[in-house]
């Protein structure tokens, strides 16, 4: 396989380090958390991608086909969207207290806030 | 009949009761009904060991669906006592939450925080019990999740970026083990473990199983927070309410050391890891800067709470230090230290629960002349901490005999060295709260305390008295976790 022909990883690395580096180096809560998402997309496509079949279709029985596509990781990442939702949603409610508690999002001013006392 | 599916009903009981939970709303029906749960967690948990040490190992097909296309739930000698140490703390800690709860949750919250208590021990229980490598990932993020909103619970506005830091951190380490076991998948086809473990040696030698075992590795580390990784863990457990510091101190690292042990020895394998990678030395160069690392952090500490936190990270340390040795003896150290280490620091955590209770403050210059307002609640933190240390007499002291045992088998002196030197580290941090606690006077100005009330106290001395029984009686914790170690290691080829 040459280098292009594996371009699937290439895209899922981009996005892994793109999210990744997000999440690092942003200070604003909100965005740490949308770099946080693409992070874990990343790998939901670095699984439905790997279970590809070359030449293969949908894994229903019909007549006619016999080389399908690997229909396990679907389900896998079924569950793991799930995970990730809720993930999202959890951070995104402990941002909205934050919110309140501090009234700011900006982590360097949250840090700020609680060295005073 | 019902023995049968014992293995299902531990995760289910939990998971079922959770919901039941909120349904109850009427906080007085929860108190009562949480403990139960929990209680009845124990009784399966020593029902399996007891099974599996009677007649070997547990397979449960999850649903009737058979290995290695259905869930398997698989029980040996290691994960049995690894699900009793879950179960058991859960059990001794919820009579203990019912008043140190009602002080430091507001009351509409109360039902919330029993739910999120019982998710986090179902996802516990559920990781331990599971020998499918995908269903792993997902009990890991129910106990992540419900533990992200105990932590949050806490009184103190900190709690919330806690609980936040933890989330990232914690949501990277959990993806981070979900690539590797997508990768693993990729190379075998498979998520069961022991099929796993069958079919990894032919490709063992190829770049996508190395990357699958290095982000599995630093993902459990970071749950671990194994040294350098452990940067969320201090105010986690500092700013959590008390009773869930106390749980999840005594559980969760411990159960992401049973983790890494499962997919070390058992899917891996000691030969790929020790022997043709340099795996050993540079999991025993990170347990040794963490043990002095995070020691020498804990003596500066003024939050005792916090002191405590730090003081964990090092004991995670020596756990990781006796996987490190990959012998018999080394890893009876760490997996002995798992039990002994969640004896002594869930003690100790709700001994600073008694006393954030009733002083109303972890810090250290509040507690002056605390231990003649609350003798017995001080002398269970004097024990707990002589455990802490490794004095004799107390399991603390044992996990350190075998610890020490295991570096001079292998001739590691050094390292032997560093052990001693950690547990002079711990007289020093232990001394600080003690003097301040004992040998200050309680301040003029200040109303006099009570003890804490019986309740909170009891399930104190339960852990702080266990602490001291298996000090004295080795023969089932020593016996069992070399029981696990000779079977991790055994089962590699």
């Amino acid at each position: 396989m040459s280098i292009l022909g594996l371009y699937n990883y290439w895209i899922v690395i981009l996005l892994m380090m793109t999210g990744f580096y997000i999440t690092i180096s942003r200070t604003n809560l909100v965005k740490q958390m949308v770099g946080l998402f693409m992070f874990q997309t990343s790998v939901f496509i670095l699984y439905i991608s790997m279970s590809k079949v070359e030449g293969g279709t949908a894994p229903i029985i019909a007549e006619g086909l016999t080389l399908y596509s690997n229909p396990l990781p679907h389900v896998l990442i079924l569950t793991a969207i799930v995970v990730g939702v809720a993930t999202s949603a959890l951070g995104l409610a402990l941002v909205v207290r934050i919110q309140e508690a501090y009234g700011t999002v900006e982590e360097d001013e949250i840090l700020d806030q609680d060295e005073e006392p | 009949m019902i023995a049968a599916h014992l293995p299902a009903l531990q995760v289910v009981i939990p998971l079922i009761a959770a919901p039941v939970c909120l349904l109850l709303h009427h906080s007085g029906l929860v108190w009562g009904f949480a403990p139960l749960v929990s209680w009845s967690t124990l009784g399966i948990a020593a029902a399996l060991l007891d099974q599996v040490l009677a007649s070997g190992t547990i397979s449960y097909a999850m649903g009737n669906w058979a290995a290695p296309w259905g869930i398997e739930y698989r029980i040996d000698v290691l994960n049995g006592f690894v699900l009793l140490i879950v179960a058991g703390i859960g059990a001794v800690v919820m009579p203990f939450a019912r008043t140190s709860v009602r002080r430091e949750i507001p009351a509409d919250r109360i039902s919330l925080f029993y739910t999120a208590y019982l998710l986090c021990l179902a996802g516990l229980l559920g990781i331990t019990i599971t020998g499918d490598a995908f269903n792993l990932f997902v009990f890991l993020e129910i106990s992540s999740l419900s533990s992200y909103i105990l932590i949050s619970l806490g009184k103190d506005r900190r709690a919330l970026t806690a609980a936040y830091r933890y989330l990232v951190m914690g949501t990277i380490g959990a993806t981070f083990i979900l690539i590797g076991v997508g990768l693993l998948y990729m190379m075998t086809g498979t998520l069961n473990m022991a099929d796993l473990a069958n079919r990894i040696p032919p490709v063992a030698d190829t770049r996508t199983v190395r990357a699958a075992f290095a982000f599995l590795t630093v993902g459990t580390g970071l749950k671990l927070a194994l040294f350098p990784l452990h940067l969320w863990l201090p105010n986690a457990y500092a700013y959590a309410p008390s009773v869930v510091t106390a749980f999840l101190a005594a559980t969760a690292t411990k159960v992401a050391v049973y983790i890494l042990l499962r997919f070390f020895f058992t899917v891996f394998g000691a030969t790929m890891i020790f022997e043709s990678l340099p795996f050993g030395e540079i999991l025993m160069a990170l347990a040794v800067l963490g043990i002095l690392a995070a020691s020498s952090v804990a003596i500066i500490q003024n939050d005792v709470k916090r002191l405590l936190a730090y003081s964990s990270v090092a004991q995670i340390g020596y756990m990781v230090l006796g996987i490190s040795f990959a012998s018999v003896t080394g890893l009876t150290a760490g997996i002995v230290h798992l039990f002994n280490h969640a004896m002594t620091k869930g003690g100790l955590f709700l001994v600073m629960g008694c006393l954030v209770f009733r002083a109303g403050s972890a810090r250290i210059s509040d507690l002056e002349g605390i231990g003649k307002q609350m003798p017995w609640t001080m002398a269970a933190f004097v024990v707990g901490g002589l455990s802490l240390i490794g004095i004799p007499l107390t399991v603390g002291f044992i996990s350190k005999w075998y610890l020490i045992l295991a570096a001079i088998e292998q001739g590691w002196w050094p390292v032997a060295a560093v052990v001693l030197i950690g547990s002079l580290l711990a007289v020093i941090y232990i001394w600080r709260v003690i003097e301040v606690a004992y040998f200050r006077p309680w301040p003029r100005d200040r109303a006099p305390v009570a003890e804490a009330p019986l309740d909170m106290l009891i399930p104190t001395w339960t852990l702080i008295g266990l602490t001291i029984y298996f000090g004295l009686h080795t023969s089932l914790t020593v016996g069992v976790a070399s029981q696990a170690a000779e079977s991790l290691l055994g089962a590699t080829p």
